[in-house]
């Protein structure tokens, strides 16, 4: 099973997604993020799903569960880079990853990070 | 090829009176013309018809039956593009019979002949009906794809701030090609505003605000925010009868105040020269 490193940057922890996720590693993320947070005392999680070209509802459903998770530590996720492929899929899927910010590109997602600071 | 077998004499005869048939076919079919194309323009389409009829007629060449099919092609080809209706066009294949009937007539021994001519004829009619519907299909599949290139540009207003003015019925198929175009617009200019101008959409029913909802969404999750504007009064009271809720997605009576609502939303204000 492969995992996502997570970095710290600043007070905003960045997740790069560059792999085909399985459900497992989705698994995995979660517990490593919720970590995470209670060690460095984040108040922003930008993940990057650039290269993410496949989700279905499960991932889709994890996504929102992050941001939920890092709620409950204060901290704000932003899920930056996603695919108009991947966007048409999961609001098909009924799923619009309420709870979540989104933005265009990393750059936006910490613009936006630091502006709502 | 027995349909077209032991004509010769029949073929001779008809050779012989070869001008005679065109020009009375010509006068018989002409009437229903209404001066979509010139008399000259349908004689030489006939003369060639009827000189090919006679080659498969008295087989003398193979390639005669395919050159009279490509023939009847061209010509249902060329009637559908100038917006005759089929039975027009077979019916014109079909008076051909009339006008050799009237030549034959006299003479007994051709009558019989004149049965299978009448029945070669009636599959040529018939091929025509067929050529000519397929031909329609392909106009109407090009037109489609034509009004829907036209139909969905994607303009943009303000830096980042772009614009989608709808103009026409929305179906599933419109909706989709809509939202990839927003998306793909949306990544490739970096914008953050989105405006969807419904002043053109004529009716807006549950199914069309569905899909503009997912648009609206799909438009989220990239970061982007959507406005929709130009909501129409007899449109505004549907989807009020209707139940449609819009929910927490914002909508302005204009383009002007969506335009408006953006740039403030961007951060930036509009003063007077």
């Amino acid at each position: 099973m492969e995992r996502v490193p997570i970095v710290k940057i600043g007070r905003t922890l960045f997740v790069s997604i560059q792999i085909d996720l399985e459900d497992e590693s989705v698994v995995r993320l979660q517990e490593d993020l919720a970590d995470a947070l209670t060690a460095t005392h984040a108040n922003g999680v930008i993940i990057d799903i650039t290269a993410m070209e496949i989700v279905d509802s499960f991932i889709g459903r994890m996504l929102t569960m992050i941001g939920s998770i890092s709620r409950l530590f204060d901290a704000e996720t932003v899920i930056v880079g996603m695919r108009p492929a991947v966007a048409i899929t999961l609001t098909e899927l009924g799923l619009s990853l309420r709870g979540v910010r989104t933005a265009l590109n990393a750059e936006k997602g910490l613009a936006l990070l630091n502006g709502s600071a | 090829m027995d349909v077209y077998g032991g004509q010769t004499p029949m073929a001779a005869y008809l050779r012989e009176h070869h001008d005679k048939v065109v020009g009375r076919w010509c006068e018989l079919a002409v009437t229903d013309v209404r001066g979509r194309i010139s008399p000259a323009e349908m004689r030489h389409e006939l003369d060639d018809l009827y000189s090919l009829l006679l080659r498969v007629m008295s087989q003398e060449d193979e390639d005669a039956p395919g050159e009279l099919r490509a023939a009847l092609d061209e010509l249902s080809r060329s009637r559908a593009v100038n917006g005759f209706t089929p039975s027009e066009t077979a019916l014109c294949v079909f008076s051909v019979k009339d006008a050799v009937y009237e030549l034959v007539a006299d003479s007994a021994e051709l009558v019989p002949e004149f049965l299978a001519f009448s029945r070669m004829v009636d599959n040529l009619g018939l091929r025509t009906f067929e050529t000519y519907s397929a031909i329609r299909e392909q106009i109407i599949s090009n037109q489609t794809t034509a009004m829907l290139e036209l139909s969905t540009p994607v303009v943009r207003l303000w830096d980042g701030i772009i614009a989608v003015p709808l103009v026409g019925t929305l179906d599933s198929a419109r909706t989709q090609l809509v939202m990839e175009k927003l998306l793909d617009t949306l990544l490739a200019t970096g914008a953050e505003h989105a405006v969807i101008d419904i002043t053109g959409v004529p009716t807006v029913d549950t199914e069309v605000a569905q899909h503009l909802l997912k648009t609206v969404s799909a438009a989220r999750l990239l970061g982007a925010q959507c406005t929709i504007c130009g909501i129409r009064p007899q449109v505004a009271q549907t989807i009020v009868a209707l139940g449609i809720e819009f929910g927490d997605i914002a909508t302005k009576a204009n383009l002007a105040d969506a335009l408006a609502l953006a740039l403030t939303q961007a951060g930036l204000k509009v003063v007077p020269a």
